[in-house]
């Protein structure tokens, strides 16, 4: 058990004045120093999160209701700008970047009480699944210190497990929240594309991006996800939200439909992974709930078109950083040309140097129609057969990663290797439908995720079914 | 199969505004050959009759009002991010010689 209570337990009692935001605040704040050699946080935010903790205590004695998220603590990955400290995206680049304006995600959280601690580490720009890639340091898996905790919002799940705050945000571009809650044994969600606004999120793959939380429940990761979902005029991706809103039902599973995905439960998976999965599987059989194997035999191609779609797209959105405008900026140019050169070579550390360069040859005239455009249809080839498998099913099931967490520069040396961790996430990115990551067992002391897809726009269907799956698993 | 060249990748680290080093030319030529290779096998996917996905949930020419939204930024604030500035202006080097 996590040494916060639900979220929603801590803010009805912070509204009722039987806890003061204050005291909630600084028990986060303890809890990070104390923790600090994990390396989870890049900066706290001490002075802009006591300030607001005081006046919600303020509000709390006049007899107003704050908020649903009343006094509640949380820390947000570095890639969302928040006012109080710098917002750098882990990177040399925005090193010194102090956001003129505050995301929409976070605006929405603060709008209900909560107040944000620290801004977690990642890696540079998202590009990464272990935060080995972070231009400052590597966070450690507060499961075993020299493991990688996943990522790339590996310091946010770390956040979660090491119990600074009762939840922390990232973002999912190809799995970046699933894979760091499967690694470090948390709740990750990756809603459907466009629920949750990005307005004020650093950008990396901009058709495959997605914000969503990391908690210790599925009770907590839905009130998080109520509170930020829905359309917003700064962002022209969102879409409604479901009008019966994301608040846990109970339902009956028995009689739930649901595929295994043949494709995830063979080749290359860990036996051991595997094992905790079928028992997973079997926990719901005898709940009642249907399962067989469902084969959508082009799942595998999945990374091969993510990593055509997402280095294009990186390649665009990381060209705005020039040193010009804002961040790091290389003295001694002789031109504008080599201001730009100078400042993004030092700015820019080996990956995201290596996904401009990837996407810039993908997109150049030539080859544009034989990887971008080929890639973009095989995305639609996975489209159709999530759609299919849909038609039958209410839900899919598979792990959220081949194995559990990897050591710390396992796969530094091989980058084609350290992208094989995503290859059972970026499908849901690609076809833009909610999935979450479950904590599901352990294999050899280190965590294992059970990961459930459902179809676009049935995050409130998704969120009771994982409650339910949850409360089989942790009995 | 792309197999990039030193030329191949000192052209993209142009193209993309990046100077590199000597040693990262060398690493890049290796390491983008082995990304492109295992992309590659998407050249031979069927995708008779299919049509490329730009915008997954279907949204089409998302449109607003024209009209001004105050969002209170200052300009010096939004100044105060820039590494040279003059006169309100962002200052940076000569463009053309």
């Amino acid at each position: 058990m996590s040494s916060w209570q639900s979220i929603s337990t801590i803010a009805a009692k912070v509204n009722a004045g039987q806890a003061k935001a204050t005291e909630l605040v600084e028990q986060a704040l303890a809890a990070i120093a104390k923790h600090e050699e994990f390396k989870a946080i890049i900066v706290t935010l001490d002075a802009a999160a006591r300030e607001r903790a005081v006046k919600i205590d303020a509000r709390v004695a006049t007899g107003e209701q704050v908020g649903r998220l009343a006094g509640v603590p949380f820390i947000a990955k570095d890639n969302f700008l928040v006012f109080g400290a710098e917002t750098t995206a882990a990177s040399n680049i925005l090193r010194g970047f102090n956001a003129p304006y505050q995301s929409t995600a976070i605006e929405k959280l603060e709008a209900e009480g909560a107040i944000c601690v620290a801004k977690a580490n990642l890696d540079a720009f998202a590009h990464g699944s272990s935060t080995e890639n972070s231009d400052f340091f590597t966070t450690l898996n507060p499961r075993d210190k020299t493991r990688v905790p996943g990522g790339s919002s590996g310091g946010s799940a770390a956040s979660v497990v090491l119990e600074l705050v009762p939840f922390a945000l990232g973002t999912d571009t190809g799995g970046s929240i699933r894979l760091p809650a499967s690694f470090t044994g948390c709740v990750g969600y990756k809603p459907t594309y466009g629920l949750v606004s990005r307005s004020g999120v650093v950008a990396m793959g901009s058709s495959l991006d997605c914000v969503g939380p990391l908690a210790n429940s599925v009770e907590d990761t839905a009130l998080v996800l109520e509170i930020m979902a829905g359309k917003d005029s700064r962002d022209s991706t969102t879409i409604e939200r479901d009008p019966k809103g994301y608040d846990l039902e109970n339902i009956d599973i028995s009689g739930k439909k649901v595929g295994i995905i043949t494709e995830y439960m063979g080749e290359g998976l860990d036996p051991k992974v595997a094992e905790r999965i079928r028992a997973a599987i079997e926990s719901l059989r005898q709940a009642g709930a249907e399962l067989e194997e469902v084969s959508l035999p082009s799942l595998p191609l999945g990374l091969a078109v993510y990593y055509v779609l997402t280095p294009a797209e990186v390649s665009s959105n990381l060209s705005r950083y020039d040193g010009q405008r804002y961040g790091h900026n290389t003295p001694g140019a002789t031109d504008l040309h080599d201001s730009y050169t100078k400042t993004r070579e030092l700015g820019f550390g080996a990956e995201a140097k290596r996904r401009i360069m990837i996407g810039t040859y993908v997109l150049s005239s030539g080859y544009y129609d034989a990887y971008y455009k080929k890639a973009q249809t095989v995305r639609t080839k996975v489209i159709n057969e999530f759609e299919a498998a849909f038609k039958s099913y209410d839900f899919l099931l598979g792990p959220t990663a081949p194995m559990p967490a990897f050591k710390i520069g396992a796969n530094t040396d091989d980058p084609l290797q350290m992208y094989l961790s995503d290859i059972m996430t970026v499908s849901a990115n690609l076809a833009g439908i909610p999935a979450i990551s479950l904590p599901c067992g352990e294999v050899d002391g280190l965590p294992v995720g059970l990961q459930l897809f459902a179809a676009q726009k049935k995050d409130r269907q998704l969120l009771n079914f994982a409650a339910k799956t949850e409360e089989l698993l942790h009995g | 199969m792309a197999k990039l060249s030193r030329d191949d990748v000192l052209k993209l680290a142009r193209l993309a505004r990046i100077d590199l080093t000597e040693q990262e030319v060398e690493t890049y030529a290796n390491e983008l050959s082995e990304i492109l290779q295992y992309v590659e096998q998407l050249s031979t996917v069927d995708v008779e009759g299919l049509k490329p996905t730009n915008q997954v949930t279907g949204l089409k020419n998302v449109m607003r009002k024209d009209e001004v939204i105050d969002y209170g930024y200052a300009p010096e604030k939004l100044l105060e991010n820039a590494p040279s500035v003059e006169k309100s202006q962002l200052k940076v080097k000569r463009m053309i010689g």
